[in-house]
């Protein structure tokens, strides 16, 4: 018998369940799947996310910012870069190609990141205002290496996008997108760890820094 | 990794006397504990939560087989190929046979504690494979050839000056005071390779059934390096963390970064699923998962079957004041606290874990902070009892339990012999009421001294006051 084999039979062994598993009892697995019961939400969670989103973002040192449209996006980027004193030269998502950058005096490239890459840009799926999370699903044109590789990475995020929990997240991506896809990626904050002496130090493997710029 | 939890009482007793080390703890214990308090006050119905939670995993845990077999069919079916290992041995040897088919040279990881219980490292270097572990307190402790002695915080025992002479001794660049100057120096030490590792190993909090996805949960950002950038992802985990959906995902995710470090949210939740897409520039073209037995079977049916609820939090190890004092070497396997001392002797032999369901004082904080509210007072009693049916006390301690047994059941004699004990207890306290030695127990006192009692037993106090209170009604 394979190992897989035995495991599954001392499982129903000491289980007290006799033979292999049953149909039914793969159906009442399944239906507990398809279900999806929620379960219990705090109260401050399930009403005004913008609010609790931008509350958060502060809680967690993800600076933001509030522009009129996405075409107000580079000159905010630029204002930015320059308060960071940070180099006027990005490398993001394609949904940002069209803007006008040469405007704002920034040189923007779609790529993925790589390591040498010090500013990423991104959008993101959704924002979630229980935790001032931002959801990112990977694909061609949206690469997770983006929002991890450079010191800064910057979201755009639609205000209409910003839904109160990571349950209501799921199921956008369920309605919209289907399946979870191969990188599905919650960022919160800024990258840190406090493994020396239990100090919380911003900037671990991910970006030191990350803002938020919130479009319409 | 080596069990070495017989040794509980020696090495216990050398950390008490650890200047270093004692530092370290009482630093750690008012983070932890009051980090916990203040998050989770900023939710007002954290009791549901926890109780939704509790009902969630045992619900997983009494169909543990249909739930694995859906992961299973789920993960297959969006490219990734699904190992099973009833053994330590076997897990490793799955793992050393995929890095040899793929001349894989350099393995890059982010933190797993089952990859400590099964020792992957050594195998995995033994075959020739370079491993470099890449979370902060993981990689310290890589260079100081340690195992971790927290399961969130694993080098919490390390002070910030043995780090930075670990750093010196193995970067080669001039000494550092400063923990964040420490930090930017291990990340631009780490990042080259991230880069380059042929293969990246990770554990998982959860898996889930519905999509057959993998997860991790962290705040540097290293599982996301581990998971995106080799060629070959490796996933090693329990069989016991399965859950069904994302929203069970969502639950339990409020509860342990609370309960783990008193944050709302960690800074990464990396869910995984499947393999490289023909349109993607980025991702592994070789997804594995290896689902780890090694013990967990035999907590099903047992007593002890509520352990696996269990979601590696530590909350139970921040609270216990055992735990708080010695630190979590002295626990001798992988898992130190609460949940190690039910963990070790159900996992490795309660033959092997000598002490541990005996290094608690029932105060019951682990139960009160577990946010799937595991018993483990509970267990640990079960345990003991186990630990006396089976003989593996010492004789000192089954003879006094059977003397003991011996008066219990003889209500006037017991009651007379304490009578007796209280007032030989008060004469031997003296003025002072404080006993210095007890003959017999002296390993107590010799750290202590027992307040002596007043002379008199309760029976007798409430027999006189109910006698005074029949007579002036």
């Amino acid at each position: 018998m394979s190992a897989r084999e035995n495991i599954l039979a001392r499982i129903r062994t000491n289980s007290g369940k006799q033979g292999a598993t049953t149909e039914q009892e793969l159906v009442a697995a399944r239906a507990v799947i398809t279900a999806r019961t929620r379960g219990p939400l705090p109260t401050f969670a399930r009403h005004e996310p913008i609010a609790h989103f931008i509350e958060e973002c502060d809680r967690l040192k993800t600076t933001l910012a509030e522009v009129h449209s996405l075409q107000d996006v580079p000159a905010e980027i630029a204002r930015y870069l320059l308060v960071e004193n940070l180099e006027k030269k990005l490398v993001g998502w394609a949904e940002f190609s069209a803007l006008n950058w040469t405007g704002a005096r920034i040189e923007f490239i779609n790529r993925a990141a790589n390591a040498n890459d010090l500013v990423g840009l991104t959008g993101c799926f959704c924002a979630i205002g229980e935790t001032g999370t931002l959801l990112l699903l990977g694909a061609l044109a949206t690469p997770k290496v983006t929002a991890l590789l450079p010191e800064t990475h910057i979201c755009v995020v639609k205000k209409s996008r910003i839904v109160p929990t990571m349950e209501d997240a799921f199921q956008l991506m369920r309605d919209e997108i289907g399946e979870p896809p191969r990188a599905t990626f919650f960022v919160s904050g800024p990258s840190r760890t406090a493994d020396i002496e239990q100090t919380i130090v911003i900037g671990a493997h991910g970006p030191y820094r990350v803002h938020v710029v919130l479009i319409p | 990794m080596q069990v070495q939890s017989m040794f509980f009482k020696e090495s216990a007793s050398k950390k008490l006397n650890d200047a270093v080390l004692q530092k370290a703890m009482k630093k750690a214990k008012s983070k932890f504990v009051d980090g916990r308090a203040a998050s989770v006050a900023t939710i007002d119905n954290w009791e549901d939560i926890r109780t939704h939670a509790a009902a969630l995993r045992d619900r997983v845990i009494a169909n543990l087989d249909a739930y694995l077999i859906e992961f299973e069919k789920n993960a297959i079916r969006r490219g990734s190929v699904v190992h099973w290992a009833e053994t330590a041995e076997e897990a490793n040897a799955i793992i050393v046979e995929i890095a040899r088919k793929n001349a894989v040279k350099t393995v890059t990881k982010s933190k797993s504690m089952v990859s400590e219980e099964i020792s992957l490292n050594d195998a995995l270097e033994a075959a020739g494979v370079k491993v470099l572990e890449t979370d902060l307190g993981e990689y310290i402790l890589q260079l100081a050839k340690e195992p971790p002695s927290h399961i969130v915080a694993p080098a919490v025992h390390k002070s910030k000056e043995q780090v930075a002479a670990l750093f010196v001794a193995h970067h080669h660049k001039p000494l550092l005071t400063d923990i964040s100057a420490m930090t930017r120096e291990a990340r631009e030490e780490l990042r080259a390779h991230f880069l380059a590792a042929d293969m990246g190993i990770s554990g998982a909090n959860f898996v889930i059934a519905e999509t057959g996805t993998t997860l991790t949960v962290t705040n540097e950002g290293n599982a996301d390096m581990v998971t995106t950038i080799p060629r070959i992802h490796c996933v090693i985990t329990g069989i016991e963390k399965v859950i069904p959906t994302l929203e069970d995902f969502a639950t339990l995710i409020r509860l342990l970064p609370r309960s783990a470090i008193g944050q709302s949210i960690a800074n990464y939740l990396t869910l995984t699923t499947g393999v490289k897409q023909a349109n993607e520039q980025e991702g592994p073209e070789q997804m594995h998962i290896v689902l780890v037995d090694a013990g967990r079977t035999k907590l099903l049916g047992d007593d002890m079957q509520s352990m696996l609820r269990c979601i590696r939090c530590g909350a139970c190890m921040n609270h216990c004041p055992v735990y708080q004092n010695v630190g979590g070497h002295a626990y001798g396997w992988v898992y130190p606290g609460p949940m190690g001392s039910v963990l070790t002797p159900t996992y490795v032999g309660i033959e092997n874990a000598g002490d541990l369901p005996n290094a608690a004082t029932f105060c019951g904080e682990c139960q009160v902070v577990c946010p799937v509210k595991i018993p483990l007072p509970d267990l640990m009693r079960k345990l003991r009892e186990k630990q006396f049916d089976l003989h593996l006390r010492p004789f000192s301690e089954r003879f006094a339990i059977q003397v003991w047994a011996f008066f219990v059941k003889r209500p006037v004699l017991y009651s007379f012999a304490s009578r007796m004990g209280a007032r030989l207890a008060a004469w031997m306290g003296g003025r002072e009421k404080l006993i210095h030695k007890l003959p017999g127990i002296d390993g107590w006192t010799d750290g202590r001294d027992m307040p002596a009692p007043e002379g008199k037993t309760f029976k007798e106090l409430y027999r006189k006051k109910y006698a005074s209170r029949k007579t002036n009604p």
